[in-house]
């Protein structure tokens, strides 16, 4: 899904495999300097927030709560993250449509106003470019927030293709939110918190509806979603109010919502076992193999025309050679990159993000594997540091999500 | 014949000093890169940690209880606090031999794993069990209950390699005011 650690999961994984690590330690301190800060970073600082850089930005991993206790405290009460470093834009156009569907797996045009979806980016070879929540604000007006590791790309691949599209008489026009920051306000005080501060009705806004809405004092606007599993909302905020809104957050709670960090929001979705790009995903993974077959529209499935369309409805037809599957295994956390053997000590695939389920208080992870050997409860072996430890593929969520639907 | 003796003794001591400045200089380079590689997952500090007279620092965040050959190891308060909740340790098997500054183990917090490095060189002779079932011991109580390896010494003079608690306090706040 949206969001993660994806640099710190690399650096992780940097820091265990580099060899040279004085020089690993001034790359660090070089990209420092030159971070972006959101417009919360003084509010971050001031409520002890220990920032690190994150996709070009200086973001916060953790505030005075540890990791632990505030991923269980967004399941038991309430989180607030700033997530600005994530990419909003409107697509705009009679066109819109059409176009995005070029380039995402959702069946666009069948989403109704005010309502949107999981998709993906694909390129040429059906591999995910991006993930992505897009949300339909009308007919011709397309409302989507994309990774920040990966604004860059998706910005290039949008225009590129952006151009080809008009020069054929499309019409479609985009605008990038970088006036607007983003809060993501997730658990089971979020709705009740939000209540107080708008005056329209939060319980007929279901999971994946938007509004656009005035929420303590500004226009915002808002989805119920989230990276976590949680009933929640996304929240884009004019940049000029934002910390006025993050303030009125938690005042509202009475210190049962806190401010949490990108450490928390990581355990977070790998217990609701959502993807992380750069991760779970990657340019080489399909959706299929990734377990979003879901997310591919039932006319996309028939009709096809994304990039990558071929691969993908081959996949659809055949199986695909490996799949996303969680694991439980005890010893040590296992981490990206861990080996997955067979219990004859043959490669099957590989952990792509792992560690230990603060809820659970066991060791949960997620990788690839080789399709027939991914059914829940094969036994696997997780290669740690050389030494094999025991592993069991599993089903995902490892804690149940508690998205608001209609009953 | 006496002033010859106290020549001799004043090479020597020249000699020892010399040697102790190699020492300083090879670990003052050590350090800085163990530092590096520490300041790497190092997430949020308390403001300040404790530290026990009577033991001796490594640059790398473990301490050393000595007594004549027998040495107790464990990581440092400042070291816990920085990795946050401790879920598991990679514990070494007795009779393994250690060297001073190599790795014998691993920590692992919620978020990042750490190599444990033995401040001095010998053989385990012992490990803490507790360790397996209760890792948040490293948390609660780093200098006493979780202690990690208990060390036969095979050569005491690597002991003026290490910090005294002053010296690792000053290490500590100059490690965390550059970050």
């Amino acid at each position: 899904m949206r969001g993660g650690l994806w640099q710190l999961g690399q650096s992780i994984t940097r820091r265990l495999a580099h060899g040279d690590k004085k020089a690993v330690a001034r790359r660090c301190f070089a990209s420092e300097a030159e971070l972006k800060k959101t417009v919360f970073h003084d509010f971050h600082v001031a409520h002890g927030g220990k920032m690190v850089p994150f996709a070009g930005w200086s973001m916060p991993i953790q505030y005075k709560d540890s990791i632990m206790d505030s991923t269980i405290n967004c399941r038991e009460n309430g989180s607030l993250f700033d997530v600005s470093h994530m990419c909003g834009l409107s697509l705009k156009g009679k066109d819109a449509a059409p176009f995005l569907e070029k380039l995402v797996i959702a069946d666009v045009a069948g989403l109704a106003p005010g309502t949107g979806t999981l998709t993906v980016f694909t390129n040429e070879k059906g591999g995910a470019i991006d993930d992505s929540v897009i949300t339909k604000v009308t007919d011709d007006h397309i409302y989507l927030v994309v990774n920040a590791g990966c604004r860059d790309k998706d910005l290039a691949h949008i225009e590129e293709h952006m151009k080809a599209f008009k020069a054929k008489g499309g019409d479609v026009s985009w605008h990038i939110h970088d006036e607007r920051s983003l809060l993501a306000l997730q658990g089971p005080l979020a709705a009740p918190v939000l209540q107080h501060l708008t005056k329209e009705d939060l319980s007929k806004l279901y999971f994946g509806e938007f509004r656009v809405l005035d929420i303590n004092g500004s226009e915002c606007f808002l989805t119920r979603t989230g990276y976590t599993g949680e009933d929640g909302f996304e929240i884009s905020v004019p940049s000029e109010h934002g910390v006025d809104l993050a303030k009125a957050i938690l005042e509202k709670s009475e210190g049962k919502v806190r401010l949490t960090g990108l450490g928390a929001r990581d355990s977070l979705r790998l217990e609701a076992g959502l993807c992380l790009y750069g991760n779970d995903m990657e340019q080489h993974i399909t959706p299929i193999e990734a377990g979003l077959t879901w997310a591919i529209g039932k006319r996309r499935r028939a009709e096809g025309g994304f990039l990558g369309a071929d691969v993908i409805l081959k996949q659809l037809e055949e199986g695909p050679k490996i799949r996303r599957v969680g694991f439980f295994s005890s010893g040590p956390p296992p981490r990206s990159h861990s080996e997955i053997q067979d219990e004859g000590g043959n490669n099957i695939g590989e952990i792509t993000s792992g560690g230990f389920s603060p809820c659970l208080q066991k060791n949960i992870a997620m990788g690839y594997v080789k399709s027939g050997l991914h059914k829940a409860a094969t036994k696997v072996k997780i290669i740690i540091r050389g030494k094999p430890n025991e592993g069991v593929v599993t089903k995902m969520p490892f804690v149940p999500t508690k998205y608001y639907k209609p009953s | 014949m006496d002033a010859q003796h106290d020549h001799s003794i004043s090479v020597e001591r020249e000699r020892e000093r010399e040697r102790e400045r190699e020492r300083e200089m090879a670990c003052r380079q050590l350090w800085a890169s163990r530092a590096a590689s520490y300041l790497r997952i190092s997430v949020f500090h308390r403001g300040f940690s404790n530290v026990v007279k009577d033991l001796k620092y490594a640059d790398s965040h473990e301490w050393v209880k000595v007594d004549e050959n027998s040495a107790t190891v464990g990581i440092t308060d400042h070291a816990q606090d920085h990795l946050g909740d401790v879920v598991y340790v990679e514990l070494p098997e007795v009779g393994a031999a250690v060297t001073q500054g190599g790795s014998f183990g691993a920590v692992e917090s919620v978020k990042a794993t750490s190599d444990i490095n033995s401040p001095v060189s010998g053989k385990v002779v012992e490990v803490n069990e507790a360790l397996n079932s209760s890792p948040a011991l490293i948390n609660s109580s780093p200098y006493k209950d979780g202690w990690i390896i208990k060390v036969e010494i095979s050569d005491n003079g690597e002991l003026n390699n290490l910090m005294d608690s002053d010296q690792y306090s000053k290490f500590c706040e100059e490690e965390d005011s550059k970050h």
